[in-house]
């Protein structure tokens, strides 16, 4: 997928991936982060 | 002092004296001492009437009325919750792994329904709403007359409620005074069994104040008395004089506070007022759900330095955390399952010779520039303290992690929790080259365990295996255990950070 000029949400998971960590993958492949939220699911 | 059933001092009558009297365990010179976990006791309340002032029910309920009546039709009885084996594995009738041998669903289960069990006990909610009222101080909870005349008759036969507490229950009032109550004012908040039957309410104690509002309040209230049964039990299990209790430690989550200073704290001091601690001082310690394993930390260092000989480190329920996955729940015509309070109780002291050890050599730490990343924080906990002892992933005979009930978080979708956390940990031994790959399955069944605890925020991370190793190791069947828990610091919109703590419960040579 090309994720070049994408906008993305970004949604983590505290026992999984975070949030963070979704945005710095997703911008190195161009797109631009407009939400980054990482949650606690327990 | 007056001697109660259960063969220790009547510890609920404060002593006579208000001026200070220095705790025989409290230290007069420095020393080091190497910290042990000297006992570790549980509590659970089965609560299906509170079910509705869960965050999320509550919430839900409010956009969505009609919810209720499938909400009601899906609360669980008392002997099901008590018969429930997760509960069961949470309160030491059955060892976790037991849990490997009995497929799921775990709820349609029927079997033995102990109210005592080797590390607590479980509470009908009825006796439950009796303790709200003994543990309140101000006046806050209002029960119907004719309800306290029945929980009388049922507390009498406990033996950690004493007279003292029997008197603090009151006369009552007319249950149609508590409907006007009610009817009166919002800012009043029903206390109502499953069957829907009110038997009482919580008042707010300001009309301005969101920090004092009834729902605040009962939360509050609730984690309270919940680390206070937890806290009676291990004195009483241990035999300890609540009056040696020099220091005392909370960790529960609630914000115990004003609109002042919101969250100001020291619960700990209100839990160890109602266990008859007339010569202890306390304070909160608050990490999220990281936070036991911080105020156990802080407990054994305090041991260890010398400046008390014993710290108790109490955690109270988490009443908010009721019912957060009843939607999925409903949605798969299985029982609402979070619908229990749970609390625990840990006494940590110096080395007995026979209590395992809790190794402050052992600490793992999330560090601020450590990374948020699950690889990184497993790092910081496990990783680097194994290295730094000299010790392989194998070495360590059981890892308690977040140990939350999967059946409870997966209709959510929330996942397998605990299992997440366990394969982390084998993926890092492969990284090491301690084990292969197609090893991974077999290391977490040997090496972890299915998730059991209610979804109770900081009282599932990993603490809930805590009496069990104490048991395991004292017996000579474990030679040592890691406890890690993580803290979702950024739920607090401060920081993007999280948190994460560990340590290994060794056995005593």
């Amino acid at each position: 997928m090309d994720l070049k000029n994408k906008k993305i949400i970004a949604l983590g998971e505290r026992d999984g991936v975070q949030g963070s960590a979704i945005s710095l993958c997703v911008r190195s492949a161009g797109a631009e982060v407009v939400l980054d939220v990482t949650h606690c699911f327990v | 002092m007056a001697t109660l059933s259960c063969g220790w001092s009547n510890v609920f009558e404060l002593p006579k004296t208000h001026c200070y009297t220095r705790p025989t365990n409290m230290q007069t010179e420095t020393a080091s001492k190497a910290p042990v976990i000297q006992g570790v006791r549980y509590f659970l309340a089965h609560t299906p009437g509170l079910v509705q002032h869960g965050s999320k029910p509550s919430r839900d309920l409010m956009l969505d009325p009609g919810l209720a009546t499938d909400l009601a039709s899906h609360l669980r009885s008392f002997s099901e919750a008590a018969a429930y084996l997760p509960n069961r594995a949470f309160l030491g009738g059955i060892y976790p792994d037991e849990l490997l041998k009995t497929p799921r669903p775990w709820y349609r289960l029927n079997g033995e329904y102990p109210r005592w069990n080797p590390h607590g006990e479980i509470m009908p909610e009825e006796e439950f709403y009796g303790l709200l009222k003994i543990g309140d101080s101000f006046d806050l909870v209002w029960l119907d007359e004719d309800f306290i005349k029945d929980i009388l008759a049922t507390f009498a036969d406990h033996p950690l409620i004493s007279k003292y507490d029997l008197e603090k229950l009151g006369q009552g009032h007319p249950n149609l005074k508590i409907k006007e109550m009610l009817t009166e004012s919002a800012e009043r908040l029903p206390l109502q069994l499953s069957d829907g039957r009110t038997v009482g309410c919580v008042v707010g104690a300001h009309d301005q104040d969101a920090t004092l509002t009834p729902d605040v309040l009962l939360e509050n209230l609730s984690c309270k008395v919940s680390a206070a049964m937890a806290f009676r039990t291990l004195m009483s299990q241990l035999g300890t004089d609540p009056n040696d209790i020099p220091y005392v430690i909370n960790c529960g989550e609630e914000a115990v506070g004003e609109r002042y200073q919101r969250g100001g704290g020291n619960l700990a001091k209100g839990i160890a007022e109602m266990c008859g601690c007339g010569n202890a001082s306390g304070s909160d310690v608050k990490a999220f759900c990281c936070g036991p394993v911080h105020a156990m930390v802080m407990a054994a260092a305090l041991v260890n330095s010398g400046v008390y000989r014993q710290v108790a480190v109490v955690a109270g329920c988490s009443l908010a955390k009721l019912g957060m996955k009843f939607r999925g729940h409903l949605d798969h015509d299985q029982p609402v399952l979070e619908d229990v309070l749970a609390a625990t109780a840990i006494m940590i002291g110096e080395d007995d010779g026979i209590s395992p050890k809790l190794r402050l050599d052992s600490l793992g730490r999330h560090t601020v520039g450590a990374g948020s990343s699950q690889q990184a924080i497993m790092k910081c906990l496990v990783s680097e303290p194994l290295e730094r002892l000299g010790l392989r992933f194998g070495d360590v005979d059981k890892y308690a992690t977040e140990l939350h009930n999967p059946e409870v978080t997966e209709p959510g979708g929330s996942g397998d929790v605990p299992l997440l956390n366990y394969r982390m940990i084998a993926a890092m031994a492969t990284v090491n080259k301690e084990i292969a790959k197609a090893e991974i399955p077999a290391f977490v069944e040997e090496h972890g365990m299915l998730g059991y605890s209610p979804t109770q925020g900081h009282i599932a991370s990993a603490v809930p295996f805590l009496a069990h190793a104490v048991d395991r190791i004292k017996a000579g069947e474990m030679e040592r255990a890691m406890f890690l828990a993580k803290g979702s610091l950024f739920l607090g919109r401060m920081t993007q950070l999280s948190d994460g703590m560990s340590f290994i419960l060794e056995k005593n040579h």
